[in-house]
């Protein structure tokens, strides 16, 4: 079975799928991913779906799986690079993927995430308010 | 242009990639736009998964096929010898699912083609057949 690569650059984890996934395949990565995070301690994951030509209901749920995990494993995730046509046929297939950030490419991808990022010497007594802290563009 | 049907078993996971693979090739030749090709791609994909999971496999057929006016478009037949649905209605609502799926993938394949039909009987299988025209 293929497995897609998980690349740790700095504080994220950066996926790029470039291959037509088996859901065996994106459920392996669902579970490598959730291993990484907690093995490196990254505060981000990116997922570039760029050479994705589709994202059905399958993919579509894990992406949205991949995102409640990492969040519960105190890392955003992003979801870059997906093709107008996929946007058009995922929001008529009925799945909007609520709950899942997006950025049109990596590089803004990494800067969501930076942007949000908390700050890398915490002041414990402002802390509580930077967790909750929603980024504005 | 090849008019002939194409027919692929679906048995496992990978089948299901083949059947994408299958309908994205003839949906280029019948010269499908690039979104109605990303649609009938997407929803024979969730009906080849439907096929394999629920139906516990089958086979899928795609032809390239002419509407009465001479439009060219893209028929594909998915077939199983499963249980059948006993609740169309049901079947048919989103969010709807017998197996631990979102419930998206009939109701939602029926929106992203142009012609859907479904033949279904309890203990004798599940056949449906749709069709996406070029614009």
């Amino acid at each position: 079975m293929e497995r897609v690569p998980v690349l740790k650059i700095g504080d994220i984890l950066l996926v790029s799928i470039q291959i037509d996934m088996e859901d065996q395949v994106a459920l392996q990565l669902q579970e490598d991913l959730a291993e990484r995070i907690v093995a490196t301690g990254v505060g981000g994951v990116i997922i570039d779906i760029s050479a994705l030509d589709i994202v059905d209901s399958f993919v579509g749920r894990t992406l949205a799986t991949i995102a409640s995990v990492s969040r519960v494993l105190d890392a955003e995730t992003v979801v870059v690079g997906m093709r107008p046509a996929v946007a058009i046929t995922l929001v008529e297939l009925g799945l909007s993927l609520p709950g899942i950030r997006t950025a049109l490419n990596v590089e803004l991808g990494i800067a969501l995430l930076s942007a949000n990022r908390r700050p890398e010497m915490p002041d414990i007594v402002g802390d509580e308010d930077d967790q909750a802290a929603v980024p504005t563009p | 242009m090849n008019e002939e049907s194409q027919r692929l078993p679906v048995v496992s996971d990978q089948d299901v990639v083949r059947v994408r693979q299958l309908v994205r090739t003839a949906a280029v030749a019948a010269k499908l736009s690039l979104v109605d090709q990303t649609k009938l791609v997407t929803a024979a994909s969730e009906l080849a998964r439907n096929t394999l999971v629920y139906g516990g496999g089958g086979h899928v057929e795609v032809t390239p096929t002419r509407s009465e006016r001479g439009k060219a478009g893209i028929r594909i037949v998915f077939s199983d010898e499963g249980p059948g649905i006993a609740d169309l209605d049901l079947a048919f609502t989103d969010g709807y699912t017998s197996g631990g799926g979102l419930g998206l993938g009939l109701s939602g394949a029926r929106r992203l083609v142009d012609e859907f039909d479904i033949v279904t009987a309890v203990g004798e299988g599940t056949t449906i057949t749709v069709v996406k025209w070029c614009r």
